[in-house]
């Protein structure tokens, strides 16, 4: 009798299990649908698109009477600017909002795997980053006059989307936190003062000393800086300082959301 | 084999396979104040518990701990024999919560197939369909659905996963005459299949049309555990009914009168003493017209059931309905 419990238990348990090729879709999926969810949304992707084009056309075509290198520079920080709007709005307001309304609660009482609403976010901050960083270069080709060969190219592009990383998990940890209501605006708090003191909007030489000291605190600046070193306009700093800067501050986001979903279960 | 069976706990000796969750004694509090004492619940194959009490009772506290979502400081919960909130039990669940808004930008469509994919054997997609009378709806946004739609696609995705065990609530919230019978029809389905249904509601006569045990809650504490007619057994309240220009106040201080309720122009008491009150009220009131007494249904049975076990039966309570 105990046995056959026994037994009839563990069938019960493992008729419940996902091979890897149901978890895949899971993950497919979800990530399909956050898609869709987010694009059909006029209020995210819009902006997210047209904020840094527009910006770029300002300062680095109309503004800026033909200098390449001005253009150069500018792709680079305006890419920046590009890839944190998604990733800060999507995890940040996006998941804000969805917990606001305890959308978030049905989902986590559901057997969706936490990692697979994780994965579709951050697989569409990526996917909007890419559209971005495109839109900005075809600009840059077209309107700017930049030149540029095809590595650096390649290189820019895998530097602003890794980079975004960095920004969906601050996102993630404020889109815990923060009220719904009040995201929105508490991000583009976050998210304008940061790019501006950053250098992203207007080269960071032009700005007080005082604020391209404090830049050095700033992760936006040192992916900036990144970038830069492509089309060798940085400041001249190591590397390994960007990318080291860069991974504290990972880390640091990685920690704040995981206490922030901690939190959540008291 | 004589050996073994002395060991075998209680527990294994009925018909255990049909018990599918059980909170046993358990205590939880919020930062020192008690929201549940003490709590004994079995969850039964093919049966629907409909959970009852005031705001604040401790429903919500004991779904989300039945869920995982919660821990709790003592006792044991088991679901389908594991701990509450794991994936493999998760994927034999299916959860109503009440939420104020769904992404808006999806059709209804889209979001069953989406909550399908969770699940290792998902129900039929028509299926769904039909039990949460979606039909003919499928391409909606979940931003054009009234209050009552947006239930019935939540309703969709608790149970798109043929639930072993599913937990609703508040399902009926916001939903027309139809939509709720829809609902209780897809309710019993789903029992007759052999679903074990958790259910909390402030509209009684749908614990009272579906469910096969009431558990009220009240405090934190379970006061009382049976089917309807047993609650309603307990009563002896009588419904007083009948037409007049006064106003409650008066009404209150008549003998035995333990709540008075207006509801356009008929007012509504309860008596826990009948002859008293009746004698009463014509001698001072004789204007009153259409005048009937009947018995009490679920809802006065829980009125004076907090009335008794508080003790404070001295406490009268008004309402007003049309206020």
């Amino acid at each position: 009798m105990k046995t056959l419990n026994l037994a009839d238990t563990f069938k019960q348990v493992s008729s419940h299990r996902l091979n890897i090729g149901q978890l895949l879709k899971i993950y497919r999926v979800e990530a399909y649908y956050e898609w869709l969810k987010t694009v059909r949304n006029p209020s995210f992707s819009l902006p997210a698109i047209l904020f840094p084009v527009v910006f770029y056309i300002f300062f680095g075509v109309l503004l800026n009477h033909g200098n390449a290198q001005a253009a150069s520079y500018l792709l680079c920080t305006y890419g920046v600017f590009g890839v944190m709007g998604p990733a800060l709005f999507s995890f940040g307001a996006g998941l804000a909002i969805e917990r606001g309304q305890g959308w978030l609660d049905i989902k986590q009482a559901s057997p969706m795997p936490a990692g697979a609403q994780i994965f579709a976010r951050l697989w569409l901050a990526m996917s909007f980053s890419v559209l971005i960083v495109l839109s900005l270069s075809l600009v840059a080709v077209s309107l700017a006059g930049v030149s540029l060969s095809l590595l650096q190219w390649l290189s820019l592009i895998v530097i602003w989307v890794l980079g975004g990383i960095p920004f969906c998990l601050l996102g993630l940890s404020l889109g815990l936190v923060l009220k719904a209501q009040s995201a929105p605006a508490v991000i583009n708090l976050v998210y304008l003062p940061l790019a501006f003191m950053s250098g992203l909007w207007m080269p960071i030489t032009i700005l007080p000393s005082f604020l391209q000291d404090f830049a050095q605190f700033l992760p936006p600046y040192h992916l900036a800086q990144l970038a830069l070193k492509v089309v060798e306009l940085d400041q001249g700093q190591a590397l390994w300082q960007h990318v080291i800067v860069l991974l504290v501050y990972t880390f640091l986001f990685a920690l704040l959301s995981l206490m922030a979903h901690r939190r959540r279960h008291d | 084999m004589l050996a073994q069976s002395t060991i075998q706990p209680l527990t294994e000796a009925g018909p255990v396979s049909s018990v599918v969750a059980s909170v046993n004694n358990v205590h939880k509090a919020f930062k020192g104040k008690a929201a549940l004492k003490a709590v004994n619940l079995d969850i039964m194959a093919g049966q629907v518990v409909a959970i009852l009490g005031a705001n604040g009772a401790g429903k919500t506290t004991l779904i989300n701990i039945l869920l995982g979502r919660l821990a709790f400081d003592q006792g044991e919960v088991s679901v389908f024999g594991q701990s509450p909130g794991s994936l493999a039990v998760k994927r034999q669940t299916g959860v109503m919560l009440q939420v104020a808004n769904l992404p808006e930008t999806l059709k209804i469509k889209e979001h069953i197939k989406l909550f399908q994919s969770y699940y290792p054997a998902a129900m039929d997609y028509q299926q769904v369909l039909n039990y949460a009378g979606l039909n003919g709806m499928q391409n909606r946004y979940s931003r054009k659905l009234s209050g009552g739609e947006k239930q019935r696609l939540l309703f969709a995705l608790s149970i798109c996963g043929n639930p072993k065990l599913l937990f609703l609530d508040e399902p009926s919230v916001g939903m027309d005459v139809e939509a709720r019978h829809g609902l209780w029809q897809a309710i019993r389905d789903l029992k007759a299949q052999g679903t074990a249904i958790v259910l909390t509601t402030h509209y009684l006569p749908e614990a009272e049309s579906l469910a096969d045990q009431i558990v009220f809650l009240k405090q934190g504490k379970i006061l009382k555990q049976g089917n309807s007619d047993e609650f309603k057994a307990s009563v002896s309240n009588k419904l007083v009914r009948f037409c007049s220009p006064h106003f409650q106040p008066e009404f209150l201080a008549l003998p035995a009168v333990v709540s008075v309720k207006q509801s356009g122009k008929y007012t509504c008491m309860q008596s826990n003493n009948v002859n008293n009150t009746l004698q009463a009220l014509l001698s001072r009131f004789p204007q009153i017209e259409d005048l009937s007494v009947t018995g009490a249904g679920l809802e006065e049975a829980f009125l004076q059931l907090n009335h008794q076990i508080t003790g404070d039966s001295d406490n009268k309570e008004a309402s007003d309905e049309n206020a």
